[in-house]
């Protein structure tokens, strides 16, 4: 099915039956305007765009090409900004005229489906900024930390070239596809493109990714927590004071959510500094050490409980709170960067982006870098979000380009962020921190010896170093602290502490960047476990109708539970894993998140495909060919590889073939006990790699049949929906260009009551 | 411009209208103005008697109550 049934419904409306100026005033600029605005090279943009290429390209060279003993953070933030301004401008732009060509002509779903709920035009500006906050989570923060043990320019050159050629383009396309159909889930236009059997692969490869992304996520949580009394205390507080501003939402005063958000905010910061008091006392300390199992479990009952209470009582307000710190804290971080300008003295490229013997995350460079970084770089998951809420509420097609490539882009600067906070702290303090326990003993003096033993040029940690900054930031132990968050903490405090309080407010940055991340993480796991209930009814629904009832209480409890035994379970076993955790557990993240952008791209290429566009086809095909080799590269060493340390089959030979000679302690794990673990947490974690790369050559196999079938068909087809002539005009970037500005003017001069009625119900 | 105003004025005008625009974006961005978004979209409809317009306390419930039956993903 797909291919050829579904193409006699969709063709669209002759293009030449809609207006550019319907009634008296323009809804989109002349396109030749717009053509020779891009054109005209007038000197000022041309001295613009010199000084950017030049900026971006001295940057460029002062981190791959200048050695010197340390490198200014500056560099990073302009190599940065000048490659996302040039991409934009032009490779966004190449993608729009050439490839999409998007017809502001044509009403957008948030104007022909309009229904002042759901379907709503939303101002550009405010659009960017709730997409940018759907997208952006702690993926972006903890991917670029584990991987800046391989040195600082991978890391860097991935995700700011990833970015422009991969993690936008699939965010541009989903975003405009998906608003061209109405909105439609990823799930659904695979189904519409790729038939039954690519359709059904993924999504059910989406269901396991969730699942996935949720344990993992909830694992970098719970290692931030354990034996952090401060931590356990702050983090636990903000379920009261979500409580509190969802009651007051709904009881009190109804709607009233930037003032109840600030309000919650002096709260969270009150919760911070009581932490430090409770966490001073005697009882604070019996009461909120807890070690990673008992958190794990807690935030196990925590997610079923979150995920089966109504929205307006925890979920909504903490995702206010989420917006507001995510927002705040990630400027506040930008301006202390550029102000500050920490000296970076990590290596460009270290020994461990070759040898593949790094203790953060295994494997070489080449691939397990670009599935280390997923977020930041390019992320699959942003295409469930880029076919969710946003298509609903833009109000121009051009607008995407903006909001979707562009918001990427701010998604990869938070990535760089975290890589420069990370790499400014001292490098033996960061190997100290993201070495797991079973390599450092979990002891200052293991870390000391494990870190100096490595033989890196140049780090020498020793043991007061480590116990001073533990106690700078009002901690017990800083040791092994895997995960990324500890160490963002870590290096955000380090930075924020020279702009703002001293070495004295170490401690109160250190949790305020711990409460940060842990907020948007219980809130992706929360809306994940709901969003997966959901999916997991739909599916059960097909042989038990009755699930399809998603108000059907013991359903909507029983898939719920489901879903977070599911997650819980990877997470445990994260947890209590004897090789460490996150360092085995992390390349399955990534994996999975690379193979739902995989699955996107696929969905967008069999889409133009089906358009006949083949000629600008490499657009998507790149990135497409790019993230399936690396993570069906990655998933096979993964399953095939010798090594134990990669291998998840290898380690599960190891560990069984001790036991089997009656070894009673082999490798890291001490015991026969910690040995069965490990031999059933490899057998577990080599399988979903199984499932992951047989789902994604099933989705690719079929994209392939799919375009090669479009081909030979010389297909000119699509699923969009029928084109509506739009009424309402609106500008497509952040700036009016002069054409732009001359239609609003005329607009503004409009009475509001006068304007074209709206064409919705 | 004209000259009688001062640089002092013209620093406070334009200060003022900054802030007013931050105030509305955070608005926008927190979703507080949705309810003014759907009075103006029902407005702008013909009156349809099977819908009549929901109060401001029934549509934040109706907006949660909605979520809770499409929930959205947030992402890594």
């Amino acid at each position: 099915m797909g291919a050829t049934s579904s193409t006699s419904r969709g063709i669209s409306k002759e293009p030449g039956a809609l207006q550019r100026i319907p009634h008296d005033l323009a809804v989109a600029v002349d396109p030749e305007e717009i053509e020779a605005h891009d054109r005209k090279w007038t000197p000022l943009k041309i001295v613009i765009w010199g000084v950017i290429s030049l900026l971006g390209g001295l940057s460029w060279v002062m981190l791959a090409v200048v050695r010197g003993e340390t490198v200014n953070a500056i560099w990073f933030v302009f190599a940065a900004i000048c490659t996302y301004l040039i991409g934009y401008r032009f490779y966004s732009n190449y993608i729009e005229k050439h490839l999409l060509k998007p017809d502001d002509r044509r009403a957008t779903p948030a104007e022909y489906k309009a229904d002042g709920k759901d379907f709503a035009a939303t101002d550009r500006r405010v659009l960017f900024g709730h997409h940018f906050a759907a997208i952006a989570g702690a993926g972006p923060l903890v991917g670029p930390i584990l991987a800046a043990q391989m040195g600082f320019l991978p890391g860097t050159i991935w995700i700011i070239v990833g970015v422009v050629f991969a993690g936008a383009v699939q965010d541009y396309l989903v975003l405009y596809f998906s608003m061209r159909r109405g909105g439609r889930s990823l799930g659904q236009m695979a189904r519409d493109e790729l038939g039954l059997i690519g359709g059904t692969a993924a999504l059910i490869a989406t269901l396991v990714i969730m699942v996935i992304i949720v344990a993992i996520l909830a694992l970098v949580v719970t290692n931030a927590l354990a034996e952090s009394p401060w931590g356990v205390f702050s983090v636990g507080m903000t379920i009261p004071i979500a409580l509190f501003m969802g009651c007051y939402l709904r009881y009190f005063r109804p709607g009233k959510i930037t003032e109840i958000s600030i309000i919650g905010f002096v709260l969270l910061l009150a919760a911070i500094i009581g932490g430090g008091a409770v966490a001073g006392t005697e009882w604070g300390t019996a009461l909120f050490t807890l070690d990673k199992v008992t958190i794990a479990w807690a935030i196990i009952i925590y997610g079923f409980i979150a995920a089966i209470l109504p929205v307006w009582l925890l979920l909504a307000p903490r995702d206010y709170l989420s917006t507001f710190m995510k927002i705040g804290t990630i400027g506040m971080l930008a301006v202390a960067i550029i102000i500050i300008r920490p000296e970076i003295t990590a290596p460009a490229v270290s020994e461990f982006a070759t040898n593949g013997a790094g203790p953060v995350v295994s494997g070489n460079l080449f691939p397990f870098l670009f599935v280390t970084i997923a977020c930041g770089a390019l992320s699959g998951f942003h295409a469930l979000i880029a076919s969710g809420t946003t298509p609903k509420l833009i109000q121009k097609e051009r607008q995407t380009r903006f909001i979707g490539y562009g918001g990427m882009l701010m998604e990869s600067f938070v990535a760089i962020m975290a890589l420069v906070a990370a790499l400014s702290i001292d490098r033996g303090l960061y190997f100290a921190m993201n070495s797991p326990a079973a390599l450092t003993g979990g002891t200052i003096e293991g870390a000391v010896a494990f870190v100096n033993g490595l033989g890196m040029t140049g780090v020498n940690v020793n043991i007061d170093l480590l116990a001073q900054t533990a106690k700078d930031v009002g901690e017990a132990s800083i040791v092994s602290r895997t995960g990324g968050a500890p160490t963002l903490a870590v290096g955000l405090a380090h930075i924020m502490q020279q702009l703002v309080g001293g070495p004295a407010m170490m401690s109160f940055w250190y949790h305020f960047a711990i409460m940060f991340e842990a907020l948007f993480i219980l809130t992706a796991v929360d809306a994940g476990t709901r969003v997966a209930r959901f999916m997991m009814q739909d599916s059960l629904g097909n042989f038990f109708p009755k699930f399809k009832n998603t108000s059907w209480r013991p359903g909507a409890w029983a898939a719920t539970a489901i879903m977070v035994a599911a997650w819980g379970a990877v997470l445990l076993m994260g947890v209590t894993d004897p090789l460490g955790g996150i360092n085995t557990l992390f390349p399955l993240f990534g994996i999975a998140n690379q193979l739902l952008a995989a699955i996107a791209l696929a969905v967008a290429m069999a889409i133009i495909a089906r358009r006949g566009l083949f000629k600008y086809i490499w657009v998507v095909a790149l990135p497409l060919g790019f993230a399936s080799v690396i993570t069906i590269y990655a998933s096979f060493l993964k399953i095939f590889s010798t090594v134990p340390g990669i291998g998840y089959f290898a380690q599960n030979r190891a560990f069984a073939a001790a036991l089997a000679d009656g070894q009673t302690s082999f490798g890291t794990a001490p015991s026969v006990v910690a040995m069965e673990a490990v031999v059933r947490n490899t057998m577990v974690q080599g399988v979903l790699s199984i499932v992951f790369v047989v789902l994604t050559i099933v989705v690719i196999i079929t994209t392939i049949q799919a375009t090669i079938h479009a081909y030979r068909t010389h297909s000119n087809a699509t699923n969009e929906d029928d084109a509506v002539q739009s009424q309402l005009f609106a500008p497509a970037g952040l700036m009016m260009t002069p054409s732009e500005k001359v239609i609003q003017a005329q607009w503004d001069a409009v009475p509001a009551a006068k304007r074209p009625k709206r064409t919705g119900h | 411009m004209p000259t009688s105003v001062g640089i002092g004025t013209r620093l406070r005008l334009g200060l003022r209208a900054g802030t007013r625009r931050v105030v509305w974006w955070t608005r926008a961005l927190m979703g507080e103005d949705a309810y003014e978004k759907y009075v103006e979209h029902h407005a702008s409809c013909e009156p349809d008697p099977a819908h009549p317009i929901m109060t401001e306390r029934e549509f934040w419930r109706d907006q949660t109550d909605r979520q809770d039956k499409n929930p959205q993903s947030r992402c890594c």
